[in-house]
């Protein structure tokens, strides 16, 4: 008894962090109404870029992690130059394989890079030990810092000027640019913090798991039942959906391979989609970024 | 239909593959096999994405999971290539119109996100399954080649069937086209609200579309793996193929049905060239990637789409 609510406790830490990588690509969505095909490259240009770090230059882990969010900030408003820009207000298939194309490019040059043998980055964190069960000191440190993160998040787009606009844009980009607003460069702005988000995610999971260049695929796969969980656009819905995930792999793990849970959410995935297009956290509940 | 010269186009493009290699032609033979199951994929993605203008990511699904069935047929239960091949390709599309009719009640970006997912949540489950093999996947005895002549022979055998296949799906997406259910899906992908408010029963077309697309794509994945008597996750849900289905579409123009072929012939002599160059080998995903974003940036419509503004009365022979 006290295993499995030690494994649904690790479950939550894990799943936080799923959370946040999700929320990278909700609110892209939120703003832009594109889905960005490129979140499962970019979580693993983070993984990769704290691996890098560190072995180049020997900081600790979490030192890395700054560079990676100004690196991520800046991937993305690239990205939003090269796959996005033109495909704004263009039926949603062209945004698809625009992202698409640029997600092959990357996971091609990380396959000639890297190969798809597994990386894997040592921190060592004295765990938090229960009776006979230890928490890992990643797995705390994970949820810490990406609590953290959300929080910054929120107060970002509640309490500045910048995030105001970014809201406004989301409700109507039209009136906004009415109003005064720089649409296209707070677009560009979102697209960098929603790429920035995925690439901490990323970073924050290499502290947590081994990993290969092809391991985006997974996790792109979870933030995409994270976000249809918790409504598409709606990255408070997404911090919740995250920990439910979580929850539920905690619950999954001590009874079956952790190689079938990715078609357990998957399933999950499914029925949500058909049964609540909104998401289970939205129902009757408009977008939050907006 | 046997009037309009572009029955006979196809006609003629099939009996091209038929007949240019035979005897010791063996190198031309293996090149104008993958052109053949390139044009298969291509076409058959084209109904859903170039018709009804839905974007499927996972079509390589229909491909692999065609291939286990086939060889578990076949080297499980001691079938024959011929059944083996037609209940591959029933199981298969039934399993499309299943979850078609489950996913296809989504629209647009939520269907794309699931067919992302369905490749995913396929190779894991085919990955865990004992009865084909699990990782290891399943591997057919040589001897089944002897029903069919000996190995040389089987291979030119499977190399027409892939062609008949091949035939098959052009001749498939010309009639679809023709159609009403082919008018139905074309005015899916212009504006779905519209076709659903003029009767257009949306779901069912798209379901229907899906898993019609499914059929071909599997019965080729039965003969592809049957021919390396070899099926393991990692090639039969390979990404790769997937995407490069997505881009030969996009390069020959989507919705038209010499599109896909061009495309995927154009493509697969590019793949030639880039896996002999010493600088591009390792970069085949890249150089797709970098091809793909050029035509959705700057000419979504393909190089069909070039030549029928380049010269409009095109629009009368080809489709």
């Amino acid at each position: 008894m006290l295993g499995l609510a030690a494994s649904l406790l690790d479950g939550v830490l894990v799943g936080a962090v799923y959370g946040l990588a999700a929320m990278g690509i909700t609110f892209i969505w939120g703003v832009m109404d594109v889905v960005n095909l490129t979140h499962g490259a970019m979580i693993v240009a983070g993984m990769f870029g704290v691996y890098l770090l560190v072995a180049a230059t020997g900081v600790p882990a979490y030192t890395a992690l700054l560079p990676i969010l100004l690196g991520g900030f800046l991937a993305g408003v690239a990205l939003y130059w090269i796959a996005i820009h033109r495909m704004i207000g263009r039926p949603p298939l062209m945004s698809l394989l625009s992202t698409f194309s640029v997600n092959l490019v990357l996971i091609g040059l990380g396959t000639a890079a890297w190969g798809t043998v597994l990386f894997n980055v040592s921190v060592s964190l004295p765990g938090f030990s229960l009776g006979r069960y230890t928490f890992p000191g990643t797995h705390i440190m994970a949820a810490v810092l990406t609590a953290a993160i959300a929080g910054a998040l929120y107060l970002f787009l509640y309490r500045t000027r910048t995030g105001k606009a970014v809201r406004a844009v989301a409700a109507n980009r039209e009136a906004a640019e009415l109003v005064g607003i720089p649409t296209t460069r707070i677009l560009a702005l979102s697209c960098g913090l929603g790429v920035a988000l995925a690439a901490i995610s990323g970073a924050l999971i290499a502290t947590l798991f081994p990993f290969t260049v092809l391991s985006g695929d997974a996790y792109q796969l979870k933030s995409f039942v994270v976000t249809v969980l918790g409504g598409m656009g709606n990255p408070t819905g997404a911090l919740v959906a995250g920990i439910a995930l979580g929850l539920l792999e905690g619950l999954i793990t001590p009874f079956m391979p952790v190689s079938w849970t990715l078609v357990i959410e998957f399933v999950l995935f499914v029925i949500v989609l058909i049964a609540f297009p909104g998401g289970l956290l939205s129902v009757g509940q408009r977008r939050a970024v907006r | 239909m046997l009037r309009r010269p572009f029955f006979w186009i196809i006609a003629a493009a099939i009996a091209l593959f038929a007949l240019a290699p035979h005897g010791e032609d063996v190198e031309l033979r293996e090149s104008l096999l993958l052109a053949a199951v390139y044009i298969t994929l291509a076409s058959n993605l084209n109904l859903m994405l170039g018709y009804a203008g839905y974007v499927n990511f996972g079509s390589i699904v229909f491909f692999g999971l065609g291939g286990y069935f086939c060889v578990y047929f076949m080297g499980s239960l001691g079938w024959a290539l011929a059944p083996s091949l037609l209940v591959a390709g029933i199981a298969v599309s039934v399993a499309a119109l299943v979850f078609g009719l489950g996913i296809l009640r989504l629209r647009g970006v939520h269907f794309a996100l699931a067919t992302i997912g369905v490749n995913e949540a396929v190779m894991a489950f085919v990955t865990n399954f004992e009865p084909w093999g699990g990782s290891t996947g399943i591997y057919l005895s040589p001897e089944l080649f002897q029903p069919l002549g000996g190995p040389a022979q089987a291979l030119w055998i499977i190399y027409y069937l892939l062609v008949a296949i091949m035939g098959v799906s052009l001749y498939l997406s010309y009639f679809v086209k023709r159609s009403k259910f082919g008018l139905g899906l074309l005015s899916i992908g212009q504006n779905e609200d519209a076709a659903a408010v003029l009767g257009v029963p949306t779901p069912r077309y798209k379901a229907l579309a899906y898993s019609a697309s499914a059929f071909l794509p599997a019965i080729a994945g039965g003969l592809y793996f049957f021919k390396g008597a070899f099926v393991q996750p990692a090639d039969a849900f390979d990404l790769t193929l997937s995407t490069e289905a997505i881009v030969i579409t996009m390069l020959g123009g989507s919705g038209t049905i010499v599109g896909p072929a061009l495309g995927a012939y154009l493509y697969e002599e590019l793949r030639g060239w880039l896996l002999t160059s010493e600088t591009f080998a390792n970069f085949q995903l890249v150089v797709a990637g970098v091809l793909l974003l050029l035509i959705v940036q700057f000419a979504p419509d393909g190089l069909m789409g070039f030549f029928y503004r380049r010269w409009p009365r095109l629009r009368r022979w080809l489709e």
